[in-house]
């Protein structure tokens, strides 16, 4: 469904993604890990078309979208903080994103009524505490039904309501069939809501695989001791790298 | 493209600085308006308002509006719509709100009171300027990644074209008095869109008269259609440059 392939990508001098490859396949959940800083959003931002890779090709339903922008209509993505524009009643906002896909005429509108939006349409965007807008994201995400479902870090800011009608409304997603993508620190949730496992730590992939095979190798059985191990191997792996090149220049 | 315009404009109208600037700009030719009778006289001290402020306020209002609208344009980046319709909507939304402003702050006076050419003369140059430096804006917002630095870059333009450059002609003129410079002068105003316009607007008057030989040469050069075609063609020039490169900018920027 969505394939990165070779990917480099750099910031000033800061290189952020080193040969990228991956693969995300249709059915499947992916949590999307790694520190603060690791790359986790300039992947998706490439994805979307926001961030241009210097090198490398993503394919979207095989599809190269390089210069293309109608891949973004499978796409449903939640970012990080969404803002708005302030002067935007929610009402307009949701007609304003029909209007940007007027092929699509079946709405999703069970986060509506589950947020309760439709009795705030009249609101401006400018007025909304930081967790309803969030509300507003993860509803535009689903409103179109797409097949993939990207995710930044879903459910910070959220009351626990919210993070629980968000949470079975991401399962039931999953379970027919879709591709989702989840960006979180939340361990508990990744767990409850993925099955495919991916770390990425200073631009690279360090593991790729389902969750189940993570616990084996790491011969945790619970999921947040296994990510935690997993990050200790990796930070070790810099010290020593550091250490090495220490010696090499004396 | 239009619906995205549609929205950007829907956002943009209703912002409380949309409605100051159009006070403002009412305020500004009622109260010239009541000091003078003589038409001439108030479309001259219109245009020395306006020709000091409107690239200032297009200038500034720009490039806020691009770094407040920063999220909001990523939000249309995710979605199925092209890279240069977003950006074109933008701008569109800011160069016709600006030029609304204009419009119905010194155009409602107008109808009131009366105008002559040179004021509907004043009211284009007034638009196009608002293009021009919305464009530069932009150019310095869509190249840097900090908003402090984008305003600093769109005011240095603003003190570029409206103080430094003219002091940088008179320095000119003065030092190589003995020499004819109408040709010379005519090119120097060219290379600023600000100067020009102002220059246009003087045509219409009948100061020209006072600015001697160079004035009576620039009085010929701007009637003729050919000069008219040039000077229209060169203002053309400096509203598409800035704001055509810009967009080459920002069709391969991150976001």
């Amino acid at each position: 469904m969505i394939s990165v392939k070779n990917i480099s990508k750099k910031f000033g001098k800061l290189q952020v993604l080193k040969d990228f490859n991956l693969e995300f396949r249709l059915g499947n959940s992916y949590a999307l890990m790694g520190p603060n800083g690791s790359g986790k959003t300039t992947l998706i931002k490439t994805i979307l078309g926001m961030v241009m890779p210097d090198e490398g090709e993503i394919f979207v339903k095989n599809q190269p979208i390089k210069g293309s922008h109608s891949y973004r209509q499978y796409i449903g993505y939640m970012p990080q903080i969404g803002r708005y524009p302030s002067n935007m009643k929610i009402g307009q906002l949701f007609s304003m994103m029909k209007d940007m896909r007027p092929e699509i005429k079946d709405y999703d509108l069970e986060l509506v009524e589950a947020f309760e939006l439709d009795q705030m349409k009249d609101k401006a965007m400018g007025t909304l505490s930081g967790g309803t807008r969030q509300k507003v994201s993860a509803t535009l995400a689903f409103l179109f039904s797409p097949d993939i479902l990207i995710l930044d870090e879903p459910t910070a800011g959220l009351d626990p309501i919210a993070v629980e009608i968000l949470k079975a409304k991401i399962k039931r997603e999953r379970a027919a069939g879709k591709l989702i993508l989840i960006t979180s620190h939340i361990m508990s949730d990744l767990e409850e809501l993925t099955n495919q496992a991916v770390y990425i730590f200073d631009g690279e992939v360090y593991f790729n695989d389902t969750i189940e095979s993570l616990k084996e190798l790491t011969g945790e059985v619970r999921f947040s001791p296994a990510i935690a191990k997993l990050m200790q191997w990796t930070l070790k792996k810099k010290v020593t790298k550091r250490e090495m090149s220490h010696v090499e220049t004396t | 493209m239009l619906k995205l315009l549609k929205y950007a404009l829907y956002d943009i109208l209703k912002s409380r600085f949309a409605m100051i600037y159009t006070v403002f700009m009412i305020l500004v030719a009622v109260s010239i308006y009541q000091v003078s009778d003589d038409l001439s006289k108030v479309s001259l001290s219109l245009m020395n308002i306006m020709i000091m402020i409107v690239p200032l306020i297009s200038a500034v209002f720009a490039t806020t509006h691009f770094y407040n609208n920063l999220e909001f344009i990523e939000l249309m980046l995710a979605q199925p719509v092209k890279r240069s319709h977003v950006f074109l909507s933008q701008l569109f939304a800011v160069i016709l709100m600006l030029s609304l402003s204009i419009m119905i702050g010194f155009g409602l006076p107008m109808l009131l009171w009366g105008a002559d050419t040179s004021l509907i003369t004043l009211l284009a140059v007034g638009v196009i300027l608002s293009a021009v430096f919305a464009g530069f804006a932009f150019l310095a917002s869509v190249l840097t990644r900090d908003k402090a630095k984008a305003i600093g870059i769109s005011l240095g333009l603003w003190i570029y074209f409206s103080l430094v450059y003219d002091g940088f002609v008179l320095y000119l003129i003065y030092s190589f008095a003995d020499y004819p410079l109408e040709k010379v002068t005519l090119g120097l105003v060219m290379l600023n869109p600000v100067d020009l316009g102002r220059i246009l607007m003087l045509m219409q008057l009948d100061i020209s008269a006072l600015m001697g030989y160079t004035g009576a040469f620039f009085q010929k050069f701007f009637s003729s259609s050919m000069g008219l075609l040039i000077a229209g063609g060169t203002l053309a020039l400096w509203t598409l440059l800035p704001n055509l490169f810009a967009m080459r900018v920002f069709k391969k920027r991150d976001f």
